[in-house]
């Protein structure tokens, strides 16, 4: 059943993720069509704003399946991850057992720690059946916990169980489709990272880039797409601390239209330099002289390509 | 089919073992998940070959290139990926194999080769020095540059027992704490369940704490080659007590060794450094190195309340506004930046230097590192408070 709506090649996944407009290079493809063969979790990592949540999101979009999100951050721990008990539950269950005279502790212990009292956190609710068929976990940005999470999701990774002490063991009947992304702020355990595949989104060039502003901006004119994506991928060469992502070339963009530019000048683009770069030292050294340079260079460019 | 089957696992297996040569860890487990992938990606170009192999055998974005790079040589005759495409097909005939392609066994060599050159590197003769208590006394206070090679191989052994701090940050996890002030209500619960519920005995947690990263970036031109060695003995002695160090090298460009240092037996460990470091006992890029280090590794290794030891004698010759800009960056992304400077053993040193005064104000202190003395000493600074005395201001104002 759930294998019909899974792509059967790797053209065919290209294609799956263009229906939600997500545009991708074969490399992408390629590494997801086998995560979702071979059943592995995919690990992509790469710089701020170059789109890896968003690879879990159209997944579960164009699969039809249920998204559980899961944002790391320091100091998540198997409470909020995993399970947890609803203790005033557990209290009132206990005194009630008390006020009617149940005195066998064991039974008690047994009814208290059941599925009944369990409160799912989205690790465990990944593991569960779903009626639309094995639901996308996205473990996002990994790298914001600390090694002892990571130890715990091993366990999780490779054979997509859970043991729950009180409980028991529970295991997936249909592993979940895993995506892990992780910005680098840390790098994050060869042991983790060999049980999934992996995968680094680079900034796109300007032909994949273009595609990916046409569709995510449909109203913007041809002519400042150009612009814009030139002009961001020139960016991209200068010395930068951090250079644009594409979600950045996105914002741009729909901010340009909103201010019904319909072509790049250097006053425009120092005025809203401030979308595309996130550090001040950066902005500083993008002066208007150095904006000016970058423009005559990607009109020049435009202009030999036409 | 199975024969060709077997060819093509056999090759898979070979291009695997170049990966390793090459440098990229691939453990048998990938070689069968390497297959699988093969066979369940229907390849048909070769791009599609590359991504699949590169799914499986890449785990770090650094070894991208390297993959690249063994793909190439490995698979670089006309038309083998082809064949080896057609192979993975049912439809291919048997009968059509021929002998194994020439190419593999031999590009197997030449990468395997240059292995054995490296490895040939090996370390000095030990010696070994049984010192009096009085030796030992002025061993602490000798400066490392006027050791003997005698001296220096005790006062290695003195470096591999210090005691190393137990320096502490609060994390934002929680463990089971009889201080602590938030109510953990599953180990309460669990434990008023052994009294059947009848007596509720509070238990609490409290915040973790854990040891903050260490970053040692080690400058290693030639004014301080007297003292890279024994730095680097320190940095592997710190390296083995501790979770999270990264070192770094540098004179004319950053080299990262943590995974060399972290080799168990020092010698080796200063070997597999050297075979990577290019520029030993060069001159001296401050500013250059900072900024590579700034760029590419601040924001992956300083997370968590990193602690940076910049060891260095801040003899740049052109200290300009890059240094001081690169310098106030790094302070500002990390929780202590701490000068280890060799050249403060003299007393009069003063902040005459201009690279000196450029970084300067910059660090939250300045310490001598020179003997095993101050070595010492800058293990108690590391377990607790900035110290009193080593304020970087006091210098600049003695100048002024």
């Amino acid at each position: 059943m759930t294998d019909k709506t899974l792509p059967s090649s790797i053209d065919s996944t290209l294609d799956l993720l263009a229906k939600a407009d997500y545009i991708a290079d074969r490399s992408l493809a390629t590494v997801l069509y086998l995560a979702l063969r071979m059943g592995r979790p995919m690990f992509v990592e790469g710089e701020a704003g170059v789109g890896k949540t968003e690879i879990a999101k159209v997944l579960a979009t164009t699969l039809g399946r249920r998204l559980i999100r899961l944002q790391c951050y320091e100091g998540l721990d198997v409470s909020a991850a995993v399970y947890e008990w609803n203790y005033g539950a557990q209290m009132i269950a206990i005194r009630l057992a008390e006020a009617e005279g149940e005195g066998d502790r064991a039974r008690i212990e047994h009814d208290v720690f059941s599925d009944r009292f369990l409160i799912k956190r989205p690790l465990l609710q990944a593991l569960e059946p779903d009626p639309a068929g094995p639901p996308v976990l996205l473990i996002d940005e990994i790298d914001r916990t600390d090694e002892a999470f990571e130890a715990f999701l091993l366990e999780v990774l490779a054979d997509f169980q859970i043991t729950v002490p009180e409980l028991g063991t529970v295991k997936a009947a249909h592993p979940p489709i895993v995506v892990v992304t992780s910005n680098r702020t840390r790098e994050v355990h060869d042991a983790l990272k060999r049980r999934c595949l992996y995968h680094w989104v680079g900034y796109p060039n300007a032909e994949r880039e273009l595609k990916i502003l046409r569709a995510k901006v449909p109203g913007i004119a041809k002519k400042l797409s150009e612009q814009v994506v030139a002009f961001v991928q020139a960016l991209r060469k200068e010395d930068l601390f951090k250079s644009p992502g594409v979600a950045e070339t996105l914002d741009w963009a729909s901010a340009l239209t909103e201010l019904d530019v319909v072509a790049l000048d250097p006053a425009t683009v120092s005025d809203t330099l401030g979308v595309l770069l996130k550090y001040q030292d950066d902005i500083t050294r993008l002066d208007g002289t150095k904006v000016k340079a970058l423009l005559d260079e990607v009109r020049s460019e435009l202009r030999a390509a036409e | 089919m199975a024969a060709s089957e077997g060819r093509l696992a056999e090759n898979i297996l070979y291009f695997a073992r170049a990966l390793r040569a090459a440098g990229i860890p691939v453990g048998p487990g990938a070689v069968l998940d390497a297959l699988e992938a093969l066979s369940v990606a229907h390849v048909g170009t070769r791009d599609d070959f590359y991504w699949t192999l590169h799914a499986v055998f890449v785990k770090r974005h650094e070894h991208t290139g390297l993959f690249d790079q063994a793909f190439r040589i490995f698979f670089r005759k006309r038309g083998y990926i082809e064949k080896m495409i057609a192979s993975m097909l049912p439809e291919t005939m048997p009968g059509e194999h021929k002998a194994p392609p020439p190419g593999a066994q031999r590009i197997q060599e030449a990468l395997f080769s240059g292995l054995n050159e490296r490895e040939q590197a090996k370390s000095d003769v030990e010696i070994d020095a049984r010192l009096t208590v009085s030796d030992q006394e002025l061993l602490r206070k000798k400066d490392f540059a006027q050791m003997t090679a005698a001296e220096i191989a005790a006062a290695k052994d003195a470096i591999a027992r210090l005691a190393l701090p137990l320096d502490e940050v609060r994390t934002r996890r929680l463990a089971p704490s009889r201080h602590g002030h938030l109510i953990d209500i599953r180990r309460t619960l669990r434990a008023s369940m052994k009294a059947g519920g009848a007596v509720i005995d509070l238990k609490y947690l409290g915040p973790r704490v854990k040891e903050p990263p260490i970053v040692a970036l080690l400058d290693i031109s030639g004014s301080m080659s007297e003292y890279t060695r024994l730095f680097l003995h320190f940095l592997h002695a710190v390296t083995d007590a501790r979770k999270r160090v990264t070192t770094f090298l540098f004179g004319t460009r950053l080299t990262n060794v943590t995974r060399a240092i972290r080799q168990r037996d020092p010698d080796e460990a200063l070997a597999a450094c050297s075979a990577n470091v290019a520029d030993w006992s060069g001159g001296t890029r401050i500013a250059s190195s900072l900024h590579v280090f700034n760029k590419q590794w601040a924001r992956r290794v300083l997370g968590q309340g990193a602690v940076v030891l910049l060891i260095t004698d801040g003899l740049e010759r052109d200290a300009d506004d890059t240094l001081a800009f690169e310098i106030d960056r790094l302070h500002r992304s990390c929780k202590r930046l701490i000068w280890l400077n060799p050249l403060l053993r003299f007393q009069a040193f003063e902040a005459r230097a201009k690279g000196v005064q450029t970084i300067l104000p910059h660090v939250d202190e300045l310490r001598p590192i020179h003997n095993l003395e101050s070595m010492k000493e800058l293990v108690r600074a590391l377990s607790g408070a900035p110290a009193k005395g080593y304020n970087p201001k006091d210098l600049l104002r003695q100048v002024a």
